[in-house]
């Protein structure tokens, strides 16, 4: 109950942080006091979260306030899955305070982000305490609109305009599927509180699905629902771009789960038929885009889309085995997506702060006119190499252990007696590898072409390392990575109790394995162990380093680069980020962008440069928005002649109205007595 | 019946199905043709091994005729109207290498399910073994169509020839007129194709099916 | 006494996969030059280059950073742990169950990805080509490897190489999905250590290089890990196939003195064998142009898609 207070009251004291700041007029130390403010009040409701999710275990505390509608009210409940969404969120934005304390001082119009900062993580703890759709409704939409005011915070520039016009229609849209959702949901009685919802079972759980995989789902970024997330992330400030990266695709997550596992009661078989492509798609689709991408903020907002598929692939499984009575199972794969969610914000966000450290010391977010900076920012590359090495999945950090999970989820699956997951989990399984593998070549190009090689211009030459706040901040998310990797059971174990609720089983007990390895079902099946890994790892780099040193030579002579003996001293000749991308483009970019490469060479004798175009398309635009915004103007155009009518047919259209009113009660009462 | 005859004549259906695949993606006209007596020789192993489990002699006799008409006769028949053509040099565009791989993918998967579940109560050995059946002739009817040379239509159609012996074979044996009559039919098709394309490529100086369309007398 | 004889055969293994590394790629070098009807090299010959390697003095580039530096020896650890992971002549030794077949495929993959940014590190466009070429290999070619881990995985129950080859043991049949995976294998493992067809080790044309490329600007004693690492990594691989696929000879845990010997001799001839087909293979096809490899590992991966989906379908393929 106290966490359940302490949390409730943060968002007061987050509101009242910018009007604080504005009453005080010291705009001069305004930043540093509004995100100091704001990241003592996140780790305060860190806490008290962590303590209800360590301590509480399943039980819930509600309380109810008279705010809001007269006959609702407003519920508040906490449980298990709110106490770790609220872990997550409030770690995220403690992170992003943190960095901003630093981040922060660089930005020209400190008045559009300082009193939306503290609002918008208002809102995102709103929605994750919320217990009845009313408050939930408002909550989604205030989180909605003071992230779009950050994302217009620099809305001199054309495209974040257009970004931020998007970014608002897109929210709508998604706000109005949940409202529909909550209709269908609360049904004839009209019960609007979360309690009721689970009392009574929805007349169409189906459709309240598919309007939960388009209200939150366009929110996480599910594909085809995604586009306005690479346009609107990298439009925000970056610490900004860290929390709707890291943190707010995740707030939408949790509304998918309490809607779909909690509220709309018992899956149906065909549920998961549809999430699981579709986040199998997604997952495919994200990296390959994010592959296609030069500008470097771009590149991270595709990528968040692709770990949005492997959380939902591992969601959808979790349907999956529900439907069919397996406990067991279901507590795995939701396990493996819960993990995935806190792996996902940690190096998102390290990786957004790396990326806002390389804008401010050198202007620029395009990775072709950067490089070389691990000379220049060393701290900033190091901890931005921890991100690239977590985000690619590999071992010993924490992005492999969520990935070992669902792949241990999907080995389950033959088990499923239904012959649409039988199908469809092996190729969403290649498709998960597939998308595991190009994101590993993803950020092998971003960090490559960012970070190392020679400084393309000038701005990367004389790069300077980012402010102490933003690397503590870096440093902090970086040795979380490090530590949720190694010691993957205490999380398995904390996670434990969300599970049951959802699920009503939990994964085997992890703490209480020898040597700190994880188990998910038994030991001959299979198990893997971070901390041994990691030490080996490290005994057999500095045993390698020792003998070498110790027993031959240790001599070292600088020189000019080898490059076969055909140096060149111009930084043009590196590879860019299109070109390193260029063999993967050919491989999967003619089917999926419908890449065309198109060289245009002059006749011989003739001076000028050889030009090579290539052109991309985007699939989804072209074939959902393109048509959709098309018929959008084609009705506005057709409904635009009734603002030029005379009076006569002004008066002719209410006549009509009227007419056409009084037939409808004509057949009601001719119907209906 | 388990174990290794059963294993055996999984490796040998699937393994037509593999081949069935090769075929898909091979462009230089001796290759396909060499793959295609690679389908047959299959076959016959698949054929013989299923008279050897079943104790059924008179499926040896299919066997041999899969394996001299479709193993060596019919491709070295086939070489030689090639080379009389003139085409043994082209190589054909198989427009979307990936997309044709991926739809076979998707075309097994449909014949694995479709068979599996309306087979559900007969005999294992015949229920899989039907199942890649399936799928070599889903297979053939693919190679028909993202197919642009007539020979490696002919080709295609012969695939999906052996992919209904296959059938026939797993489903507990056929009469040995029926198998004759089957191969005859195959001869004389053959020989009627064979010689259609001879027309065709007088009048018309080509094989191409994109050519051959423009003179069908309808307009896109 | 259990224990350390445990303790000792863990200890053995990762001695010896250190010892065999550069004598197997001495051993195909030997065999392929004498397929070739050449003399070829001395046997222990990567040993002496080792070591002259060692004890000359590192020339760097002037912009060579410090994941220059540190790269191969995190290339080397890495590469070394999943060698000691694969059984080689014993299964279920006394660490083999910290990291099963998706942990070493994905610690292989780190060594890739560092491997990529070292490449990219001095600003050449040489290391660019490889490692760009590299990753796009990997793309492909990472996901077959886990297709087949998954179909091993369905079979056997289990994903750890230790019951994996007791399963394969015991159960030993002819399966499609089996063969399928073995297929699959030869593929990827030709991807993985750049042999003919995808890459060609002994090239020194740049621009036909993938591997090659990336390691352009080493010299001294980071070539030499480097190298040694390379040599692990062909020597996990053979070892993978055979402890998957030809598993007779493997002592299970806990035996006697007696069967770890059989169990080393046994391998040993395995790795000759392994060895032999390999070079064979080599010096009878060509090497493909490089955007041929994206359809030749696009076999791999779908022999490795269809394998795991008969599993998924029918328990008995």
């Amino acid at each position: 109950m106290t966490s359940l207070i302490i949390a409730l009251w943060s968002v007061p004291a987050l509101l009242s942080v910018p009007v604080l700041a504005v009453t005080t007029r010291r705009w001069s130390a305004a930043t540093r006091l509004i995100y100091g403010a704001c990241l003592a009040i996140c780790l305060v409701v860190l806490a008290a979260a962590l303590a209800q999710l360590v301590g509480g275990g399943s039980t819930a505390s509600s309380v109810q306030l008279p705010v809001g509608l007269p006959w609702i009210g407003a519920h508040f409940r906490m449980d298990a899955l709110a106490a770790f969404f609220l872990v997550v969120t409030n770690l995220g934005a403690a992170g992003a305070s943190l960095f901003a304390i630093g981040y922060g001082e660089h930005e020209k119009s400190p008045g559009r982000v300082l009193p939306f900062y503290p609002a918008f993580l208002a809102g995102m703890n709103l929605v994750i305490l919320a217990d009845d759709a009313f408050t939930f409704l408002v909550s989604w939409e205030f989180m909605s609109l003071s992230s779009w005011a950050l994302v217009m915070a620099h809305h001199q520039d054309p495209e974040n305009r257009r970004a931020g016009y998007i970014y608002i229609m897109m929210a709508s849209f998604g706000t109005f599927a949940l409202l529909l959702a909550f209709g269908l949901l609360a049904g004839g009685s009209g019960g609007y509180a979360f309690a009721d919802m689970r009392a009574t079972t929805a007349a169409l759980p189906g459709l309240v699905l598919i309007l939960v995989l388009l209200g939150a789902g366009s929110k996480a970024g599910l594909v085809p629902l995604h586009v306005w997330l690479p346009l609107a992330h990298p439009a925000a400030p970056s610490h900004v771009s860290a929390l709707m990266s890291g943190v707010m695709t995740k707030v939408a997550v949790y509304g998918f789960i309490r809607i779909v596992f909690d509220l709309n009661g018992p899956p149906a078989w065909w549920w998961s038929v549809v999430v699981i492509p579709l986040a199998g798609i997604t997952c495919v689709l994200g990296v390959l885009s994010a592959l296609m991408q030069h500008d470097l903020k771009r590149l991270l907002a595709y990528h968040t889309v692709e770990n949005i598929g492997i959380i939902f692939i591992g969601l959808g499984l979790a349907l999956a085995f529900s439907a069919h009575q397996m406990p067991a199972a279901a507590a795995l794969a939701l396990t493996a997506a819960l993990l995935h969610v806190f792996n996902h914000s940690l190096f998102k966000s390290l990786l957004f702060f790396g990326a806002g450290s390389v804008l401010v010391a050198t202007g620029e977010r395009d990775m072709e006119h950067l490089g070389g900076l691990i000379h220049r920012m060393p701290l900033t590359a190091f901890t931005f190499l921890t991100g690239c090495v977590a985000i690619s999945a590999l071992p010993p950090l924490n992005g492999f252990v969520s990935e070992w999970l669902t792949f241990q989820a999907i080995l389950l699956s033959p088990e499923v007696p239904s012959w649409g997951i039988k199908l469809i989990v092996p190729a969403v399984g290649a498709m998960l590898a597939l998308s595991a593998a190009l994101a590993a070549a993803c950020f092998v190009k971003a960090f490559g072409v960012t970070f190392l090689g020679r400084a393309r211009t000038p701005v990367a030459q004389e790069a300077q390392e980012a402010d102490r706040c933003s690397l503590a901040a870096m440093f902090c998310l970086g040795t979380l990575c490090l530590v949720a990797g190694i010691f993957p059971g205490f999380l398995i174990d904390g996670l434990a109790p969300v599970v049951e609720g959802l699920v009503g089983a939990r994964m085997p007990a992890q703490g209480t394995i020898s040597w700190l390895s994880i188990i998910p079902v038994a030991e001959s099946r299979s198990s893997y162990n971070g901390l041994l890994v990691f030490v080996f790892i490290t005994i057999s780099t500095l045993l390698a380093i020792e003998i070498i040193h110790r027993f031959a030579s240790r001599a070292v002579r600088r020189g000019p680069a080898w490059d076969c003996g055909y140096p060149d001293p111009s930084p043009a000749t590196q590879y860019t980020a299109d070109s390193f991308a260029q063999p993967i483009r050919r491989v999967f970019g003619e089917v999926v962008f419908l890449a065309r490469e198109r060289v245009d060479m002059p006749a011989p004798g003739d001076a000028r440069p050889a030009r090579m175009t290539v052109t991309l398309r985007d699939l989804v635009w072209d074939a959902i928005y393109g048509p959709v915004g098309t018929a959008v103007w084609y009705a506005a155009e057709k409904l635009n002649h009734l603002q030029f009518l005379t009076i006569r047919q002004y008066l002719s259209v209410v006549l009509a109205a009227l007419v056409g009113l009084l037939f409808v009660l004509m057949l009601v009462m001719l119907v209906w007595t | 019946m388990h174990g290794t005859p059963l294993d055996v004549a999984h490796m040998l259906a699937g393994g037509m199905v593999l081949v069935s695949f090769m075929l898909l993606y091979q462009d230089r006209m001796f290759a396909l043709l060499n793959v295609f007596a690679l389908h047959a020789v299959v076959l016959s192993a698949s054929v013989a091994w299923q008279a050897h489990i079943q104790n059924a002699p008179h499926l040896y006799v299919p066997a041999a005729i899969a394996l001299v008409l479709k193993g060596i006769i019919i491709p070295v028949a086939l070489h030689r109207v090639v080379i009389r053509l003139g085409i043994h040099r082209t190589i054909e565009t198989v427009g979307g290498i990936g997309l044709t791989m991926l739809l076979g993918m998707g075309l097994v998967a449909l014949s694995m399910v479709v068979m599996l579940r309306a087979a559900a109560t007969a005999d294992p050995l015949a229920r899989e073994d039907l199942a890649f059946a399936l799928s070599v002739l889903l297979l053939g009817l693919l190679m028909m169509v993202t197919r642009r040379n007539a020979v490696s239509q002919i080709v295609g159609f012969m695939s999906l020839e052996n992919g209904l012996i296959l059938a026939a074979t797993g489903a507990r044996g056929m009469p040995l007129v029926v198998e004759i009559s089957v191969a005859f039919s195959v001869l004389v098709a053959f020989i009627v194709i064979g010689v259609f394309l001879f027309r065709i490529r007088e009048r018309f100086d080509s094989v191409e099916l994109q050519a051959l369309d423009e003179f069908r007398g309808e307009r896109r | 006494m259990d224990l350390i004889l445990e303790l000792g055969a863990q200890g053995v293994q990762m001695i010896l996969v250190l010892v065999l590394a550069p004598l197997l790629l001495g051993y195909t070098r030997k065999v392929k030059a004498r397929l070739l009807r050449r003399r070829g090299p001395p046997l222990l010959q990567p040993y002496r280059d080792l070591l002259r390697l060692i004890r000359k003095e590192a020339v760097l580039a002037e912009n060579a950073s410090w994941l220059f530096r540190s790269g191969p020896y995190m290339i080397f650890s890495a590469t070394w742990v999943a060698a000691a992971l694969v059984p080689t002549f014993a299964t279920g030794l006394y660490v083999s169950w910290t990291a099963d077949l998706i942990a070493i495929t994905a610690l292989l993959g780190s060594t890739r990805f560092f491997l990529g940014l070292v490449g990219m590190d001095v600003g050449t466009s040489f290391g660019g080509i490889g490692s760009s070429r590299e990753m796009m290999f990997a793309s492909l070619a990472e996901p077959a490897m886990i297709m087949i881990a998954f179909t091993l995985a369905l079979l056997a129950g289990s994903t750890q190489l230790s019951y994996i080859a007791q399963f394969m043991l015991t159960h030993s049949s002819l399966r499609v999905s089996l063969g399928l995976a073995l297929a699959a294998l030869v593929i990827v493992a030709l991807a993985e250590n750049a042999r003919v067809p995808v890459d060609n080790p002994a090239t020194h044309l740049e621009l036909t290089m993938v591997h090659e490329a990336m390691v352009l600007e080493y010299s001294g004693r980071h070539l030499a890990v480097l190298e040694f690492a390379a040599a692990l990594k062909l020597l996990l691989y053979l070892s993978l196939i055979g402890c998957i696929f030809v598993p007779w000879g493997l002592a299970p845990a806990g035996s006697s003195l007696a069967s770890y010997a059989v169990g080393i001799a046994t391998y040993l001839g395995k790795l000759a064998v392994g060895g032999f087909l390999l070079v064979l293979l080599e010096t009878s096809i060509a090497k493909m142009r490089v955007f041929r490899v994206p359809d030749f590992l696009g076999i791999a991966l779908m022999l490795g898609l269809l394998g795991m989906l008969l599993l998924f379908v029918s328990r008995s393929f």
